[in-house]
């Protein structure tokens, strides 16, 4: 959406606002995906996993790499690599971080963050600093609905979130593994106490958190960049939606997903690309000030 | 049924229990008796295989339990711990689901039943949150999970614990019915008066020890139980 139009703001028609909004809202659906393992791993472990960023730079890598060496369609690569990250996320909680933290939730936020590190750095040694993207017929299509013309990946994002969310929901509302990771988050004793495995229930959670994270990858690389360092500024909106909904907050990551999507997307309209960051920075400082617990946040 | 012998546990080097004998054959309730502080809950902890011994040995039904809650678990060993340790932020149903989770999955549906019908009032309100049950509600439904792993022993850790004194009662009449349907139990309580009540036999703990064991009655009859209870 290249728009150069920098005058007041009320001079834009109600179109470009509501197309900009729709778009926002598009793109928002597949920062909630991100959010979603960030908020996750918040909830049930209690701390915040700082190999996140990473993880997703993995993710993006992989689908951009499937598509140059075996030309994999992104979207098709995703049915590969959800479920290769998810035993990725579940192995490395199981037998690396949960046997290495010894017991003591504190000490796996202190390993994701040299888990973080070291991930980055290796995919700097392997792929050098550079950008790389795939570039398809996709990635500048538009659709149109309506009045508004709505780009064709987002749309296609907004649909695979809707998917994720879904199949999300279930299995935590139906499925005993899901029931029991809700356990966990808030009754780490009384889950034992009805057999309930921590170590495969903290794996588990982090096996989610990966997968969505491949989904999100599969999603955007249609219409957008790879370098090692890319993690960085989604797990800055990541976090910033996971504090708007709520610490641990799956709904919460969900809504502050799509309403960040909306903000950024209307401050870049307003205040220029450049600036759009800014519409998201305010957000995170009013949520802190007004709500800190979030519009779906329990109690500290 | 449980027998435990010269259990030694604690935390960090602090050895709170120092050589337990307890067994509790079929059939009965055993009530452990104690003052605050004295390690009945540690006990419970360590028959569960939340903590791991430091000395001595847990047999269950014939077998060693190898010190992890879920092998205490998948053998029938259910405890209902101090505090409830519900799951606030699921539903009664849920809850009870969960009961099921690692024993007694086959059986849920009917189990469930079972459930309801010793507690009806959980069954008109399967669907509330649980951490919004009041008190006495939260204790039956840590007991009705409890039921749905089908426990072949059941440990209940104060089940009286902040209850209103016609609660107390309710749940004392609550254990006898459980127990008179075949399940044994073990019982530890504050509460000395009504848990000898209600118990064929009891053990007293005092400094890491038992210090007093027998039938309800005639530890009762002891004069040295005034002494034993009032001890810390
Ligand atoms: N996690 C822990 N770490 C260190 N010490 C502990 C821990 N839990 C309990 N203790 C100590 O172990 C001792 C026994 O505690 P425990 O909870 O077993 O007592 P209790 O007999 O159950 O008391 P109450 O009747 O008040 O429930 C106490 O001195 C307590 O301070
Ligand atoms: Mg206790």
């Amino acid at each position: 959406m290249q728009r150069n139009w920098k005058s007041d703001w009320i001079m834009y028609s109600p179109i470009i606002l509501i197309e900009a909004m729709i778009n926002g809202l598009l793109t928002g659906s597949i920062y909630a995906l991100i959010a979603l393992g960030l908020t996750l791993v918040y909830g049930v472990l209690h701390i915040i996993n700082f190999a996140h960023g990473a993880t997703l730079a993995v993710a993006m890598f992989a689908v951009w790499g499937l598509n140059i060496a075996a030309g994999i369609d992104p979207y098709l690569s995703i049915l590969l690599l959800a479920p290769v990250f998810f035993a990725l996320g579940y192995g490395v909680q199981r037998f690396i971080i949960g046997p290495a933290a010894g017991g003591d939730d504190g000490n796996i936020l202190l390993i994701t963050l040299g888990l973080s590190i070291f991930i980055e750095n290796a995919l700097l040694a392997s792929f050098g600093s550079d950008t790389r993207a795939i570039t398809s017929d996709l990635s500048f299509s538009v659709v149109e609905l309506g009045p508004f013309l709505i780009s064709t990946p987002r749309l296609i994002g907004f649909a695979g979130s809707l998917i994720v969310t879904v199949i999300l929901w279930f299995v935590m509302t139906r499925t005993d593994a899901g029931k029991a990771i809700r356990a966990v988050a808030k009754e780490k004793l009384g889950a034992s106490l009805m057999g309930i495995n921590v170590a495969h229930v903290y794996a588990l959670t982090f096996g989610i958190g990966c997968a969505a994270l491949a989904v999100a990858a599969g999603l955007l690389m249609p219409s957008f960049y790879v370098n090692p360092r890319v993690g960085g500024a989604f797990v800055n909106i990541a976090f910033t939606i996971v504090v708007l909904g709520g610490m641990g907050s799956i709904p919460g990551a969900m809504i502050g997903g799509l309403l960040i999507g909306i903000v950024e997307s209307l401050s870049g309209l307003l205040l220029g690309e450049s600036l759009g960051q800014i519409g998201i920075f305010i957000i995170f400082i009013l949520v802190l000030l007004l709500k800190p617990t979030g519009l779906f946040g329990a109690k500290a | 049924m449980l027998d435990v012998k010269n259990l030694r546990t604690g935390y960090g080097g602090v050895e709170v229990l120092r050589g337990i004998d307890i067994t509790v054959g079929k059939g009965e309730i055993v009530a452990v008796l104690g003052a605050n502080g004295v390690g009945k809950t540690t006990l419970n902890k360590a028959l569960s295989g939340l903590l791991k011994l430091t000395g001595g040995s847990i047999t269950f039904d014939g077998k060693p339990l190898d010190g992890s809650p879920i092998a205490a678990v998948e053998a029938g060993l259910i405890q209902v711990p101090e505090g409830r340790k519900i799951f606030p932020n699921m539903s009664i149903l849920e809850n009870l689901e969960l009961g099921s989770y690692r024993r007694g999955r086959a059986n849920r549906a009917r189990n469930l039943e079972l459930v309801f019908s010793t507690f009806p009032k959980l069954r008109q309100r399967i669907e509330q949150m649980a951490g919004t049950l009041s008190g006495g509600e939260q204790q039956m439904l840590a007991i009705g999970r409890g039921m749905m792993a089908e426990p072949k022993l059941l440990i209940l850790d104060e089940p009286s614990l902040g209850l209103s004194p016609l609660l107390v009662e309710e749940m004392f009449d609550l254990v006898k019915r459980l127990n008179a349907e075949g399940l044994p139990i073990m019982l530890v309580e504050q509460n000395v008066v009504q848990s000898l009540e209600i118990a064929s036999r009891a053990y007293i703990i005092e400094n890491g020890l038992v210090t007093m064991s027998g039938t309800a009655a005639v530890i009762s009859a002891d004069p040295e139980l005034k002494r034993a209870y009032l001890g810390l």
